[in-house]
């Protein structure tokens, strides 16, 4: 009885083994989105490439299992045989608890020291900014964070610089290597602002101003895109033309931006909005 | 003696139900539905607020659903009680005999099983059908096929509609028609209210699709304010209709719960049930207490609609945060009554199949009680970028991922009860297997989900929507299907086609991976869920997932092919115990008689003792009475 167990078991085992290290080593091969362009999406790059690495041991080895006990454990033809019976075994039941415990542990470890590094790692000193200031030191990592206000509605997002007296922007524009501070809100329901090359998600609501961080690092572009149902436009509530640029150029594009004062239908400024009240009867 | 009479007794003495003027039937049921339709709008039109005449539909769908139930002949038991008028015993069965019988208030637990079991079906027909039309409209990016508030209206009724589904199509079919027989009873602890939730699923159904009518919802299943504010009356179907199902799922875990408590058989201990009694155990229990919540939030967003209060409205000071958090916190234990039966059925026919008992049976309850548990614990990892305090993300990440560990054990199980057996591969069997394969992705996808920095770039993108199609259509759907093909014959009295079986297993595992793997990549090259259009760039990729889930409808086609042929056009009785099983359905004869057990049988061993060299019977089925 011992014998076959053991075995299977090891020819199982050398099996999974091999599978999962050439898994690994291709799924090392793997760039995972969403890229490099700031320090989130960094992050969280080598997070899903982390769990990539993490599931493929897993996935090869319940296919593996499946895959063998359906050739190996087979009923024969024509017959009706029963297998033996074994009720459970403790040890190996502790084990393998155990096991996805560390894993879980590990995982959860993981994923929450990136959330600490990335609540703390922005040098987030709003509160020494000057309100309206247009020094070089606006936007740096070394200065203060560059604050912008995400104000969604249905069905675009319009982009207000709390730093340069609340010029707004159709597009989103931040200079490179600078800590950004995103105040996302809504005027009417949900949204969600995604930028995705940034490693950026964060829902707009109505009444609330949902503060999120990002810090550049490399100059590009961006997509942002609705990622909450927000009613019949949804999916064209995108724009593919936000960019990261050298301070230079920020400064050069906001200065223009003053200069040129769009008019775009948002509220004036204030932390949050809330929606006109709903009209019965309309 | 006298107490195990009563709690075991014969259906036929509760089946007494005519004392109405008007004779209570479907067609009764149907004619006061559409007049309790007609007032509940009157009302609702004449003495309701200006509202956009949301509070006349509201009061329309639910005067109908209630008139719907009163003609069935709900209301004939507590009238006569109410008024001492008296209750008629009748001698044989229900009132109505044939087919007419399954279209008709019966309170017998194999006739809802029945019952639920093609409404289940028709509904996913229903639900497969969106499906379609979404992929057809996902085609092309350029919103032609289909306009965008078309889109969103199909998006909606599928959700919500596949919802329904899957909220109720394992307890309700298979849970009502078998656990009764593997606990050893003829009735349920309560027949009338495992009546009342199949009949409130109907109704429930019919509100659902009454919605285009009224212009639809945007909503999709979740429902989030403020963009429910903007809708029309197309959203009261929403209310109504889920909060049926609402109510439809308490009413029956409140049932299921104290038949599996109460009315277990002598010798039917807790170590000895059935492990798909234990998944709809736990099941009971989240809908139980779950499903409460659903109901209560929708009354409120009735209310908001109706009545001019402003629970949700942020511009009144209500909070959309409320609506996310009430929803959710019914919403994440919902799908695991999603998922906790298809647990079952996948660990209760794995044994039979495999020719070896359970391994490690109680690991796997407490895996089945663990999850369980642990769903009251997760629910904000769905608002994880919602603006909620950051404070708490650590807490749901690690809850979240903590229900890795008795899922796992769930394939521990699976694996054990494998290791060196004699598995057939006949066909539940080979979609008990391609469950565990695709709840394998599912769950490893949820993996990646649960964690806060990698959800910032997955939540809301094709990823997740990839995630719970591989856990709801991979896992639970197959596990539909495999008890479908399991229990026909006992349900039924016919087999279904095995080489039917088998090809439709192959084609819809295969179009099945095909359509929704290339998902989890749509999903991380930045496409949001539930938009009508996309970057031209994934154009290929949309129409190759849209060529393989046609397929996916087709197998399923195939399926109901099989299932219509073999059930009515094929006259072979099917054998009584046609897989060899150990379990006590299979030892009684097919057709199955009327009265489950002459006399309340004793169980002597568990379910699944195979191998025993010295094999027991499993269960006495004509013990000796009792010594007066």
């Amino acid at each position: 009885m011992i014998r076959p167990n053991r075995t299977h078991a090891l020819r199982l085992l050398v099996a999974w083994a091999v599978l999962s290290v050439i898994g690994v080593v291709i799924g090392l091969q793997l760039s995972l989105p969403p890229g490099s362009q700031s320090q989130q999406s960094i992050e969280q790059s080598w997070l899903l490439k982390l769990m990539t690495l993490i599931s493929t041991p897993v996935f090869v080895g319940v296919v593996l299992y499946i895959l063998y006990a359906v050739f190996a454990f087979r009923q024969r033809r024509g017959v009706l045989e029963d297998g033996p019976p074994s009720y459970g075994n403790i040890r190996i039941q502790v084990a393998w608890v155990a096991i996805t415990a560390v894993v879980v542990f590990i995982l959860a470890g993981v994923g929450i020291s990136e959330l600490d590094a990335a609540a703390t790692g922005t040098n987030f000193t709003s509160s020494n900014a000057p309100a309206l200031a247009t020094s070089g030191s606006v936007g740096t990592t070394e200065g203060h964070a560059l604050q912008v206000q995400v104000i969604a509605q249905q069905w675009s997002f319009t982009y207000r610089y709390a730093d340069y007296s609340g010029v707004e922007s159709l597009h989103l524009v931040l200079p490179v290597n600078a800590n950004v501070v995103l105040h996302v809100t809504s005027t009417d329901i949900l949204h969600s602002f995604w930028a995705y090359q940034l490693g950026v998600k964060a829902d707009a609501n109505p009444g609330v101003d949902n503060v999120t961080y990002v810090t550049t690092l490399q100059t590009g572009s961006f997509t942002v895109r609705c990622a909450e149902l927000c009613g019949i436009w949804h999916g064209n509530m995108s724009d593919t033309n936000g960019a990261v640029v050298s301070q230079a150029d920020f400064a050069t594009w906001i200065a223009q931006l003053q200069k040129d004062n769009l008019s775009i239908p948002v509220p004036s400024y204030a932390p949050y909005y809330f929606p006109s009240p709903r009209v019965k009867g309309t | 003696m006298a107490t195990a009479t009563l709690g075991n007794g014969d259906p036929t003495l509760q089946a007494s139900e005519r004392q109405m003027v008007l004779p209570t039937n479907l067609l009764t049921g149907i004619i006061l539905a559409a007049l309790g339709y007609y007032v509940g709008v009157q009302i609702g039109n004449g003495f309701g607020f200006n509202d956009g005449l949301n509070t006349g539909v509201l009061l329309g769908y639910t005067f109908g659903s209630v008139m719907f139930l009163v003609g069935l002949g709900f209301a004939n038991y507590p009238l006569a009680r109410l008024f001492g008028w008296p209750i008629a015993p009748q001698s044989s069965g229900d009132e109505y005999r044939g087919a007419w019988r399954y279209l008709n208030l019966s309170l017998d637990h194999k006739v809802i099983g029945v019952q639920y079991l093609v409404a289940m079906l028709m509904a996913m027909f229903f639900g497969g059908v969106g499906a379609m039309l979404i992929r057809t409209s996902l085609l092309s990016p350029d919103q032609l096929v289909v306009p965008p508030d078309k889109y969103l209206v199909l998006v909606s009724m599928h959700s919500v509609m596949m919802v329904f589904v899957a909220s109720a199509a394992i307890v309700g079919p298979f849970g009502n028609f078998f656990v009764p027989y593997m606990i050893g009873t003829n009735r349920m602890a309560f027949p009338r209210l495992e009546a009342l939730s199949f009949w409130l699923v109907p109704p429930a159904i019919v509100i659902l699709l009454a919605a285009p009518l009224f212009g639809g919802f945007p909503t999709g299943w979740t429902g989030y304010t403020p963009l429910s504010e903007q809708a029309g009356q197309g959203f009261d179907s929403y209310i109504v209709g889920f909060a049926l199902i609402g109510i439809a799922l308490c009413v029956s875990g409140v049932n299921m719960l104290t038949t599996i408590i109460s009315l277990r058989a002598p010798g039917m201990t807790w170590t000895r049930l059935p492990i798909f009694v234990w998944g709809v155990f736990s099941a009971s229990i989240l809908g139980t207490f779950a499903a409460p919540i659903l109901a209560s939030a929708l009354i409120m967003q009735g209310f908001d609609r109706s009545m001019n209060t402003s629970f949700f409205i942020s511009s009144n000071g209500g909070s959309p945060y409320l609506w996310e958090n009430l929803f959710w916190f019914f919403g994440h234990p919902e799908v695991y009554i999603f998922i906790l039966p298809a647990f079952g059925i996948v660990l209760e026919l794995i044994p039979h199949f495999a020719r070896k008992p359970l391994w490690g049976y109680r690991t796997a309850v407490v895996g089945l009680l663990g999850v369980t548990l642990l769903s009251w614990f997760v629910w904000q990892h769905h608002l994880f970028v919602s603006g909620i305090a950051p404070a708490l993300r650590p807490f749901y990440m690690f809850s979240t991922e903590m229900i890795s560990i008795p899922t796992g054990i769930v394939f521990l199980v699976a694996f054990g009860t494998l290791w060196r057996a004699k598995l057939s591969l006949t066909v539940p069997m080979l979609f008990c297997l391609g469950f565990l394969f695709n709840f394998l992705i599912g769950g490893l996808s949820g993996v990646f989900l649960s964690d806060v920095p990698s959800d910032v770039t997955l939540h809301g993108s094709y990823f997740s929507m990839a995630h719970f199609h591989f856990t709801i259509v991979g896992g639970e759907i197959f596990a539909i299907i495999a008890a479908i093909y399991y229990w026909f014959p006992k349900m039924t009295g016919r087999m279904l086609n095995t080489r039917l079986g088998k090809i439709h297993f192959w084609w819809m595992m295969i179009a099945f991976n095909l359509a929704f793997m290339p998902l989890f990549a749509a999903g991380i090259l930045d496409m949001p869920r539930r938009v009508s259009t996309y970057a031209p760039s994934l154009q290929a990729l949309n129409q190759w997932v849209s060529f393989w889930a046609y397929l996916l409808f087709a197998s399923m086609l195939l399926f109901a092919v099989n299932v219509i042929w073999s059930w009515f056009f094929n006259a072979k009785l099917a054998p009584a115990d046609p897989w060899h099983a150990r379990s006590i359905e299979w030892l009684l004869p097919t057709p199955l008689p009327r009265r489950n057990f002459e006399r309340i049988p004793t169980f002597t061993s568990g379910p699944y003792d195979y191998g025993n060299p010295s094999p027991r019977p499993a269960v006495d089925l004509s013990p000796e009475p009792a010594p007066a």
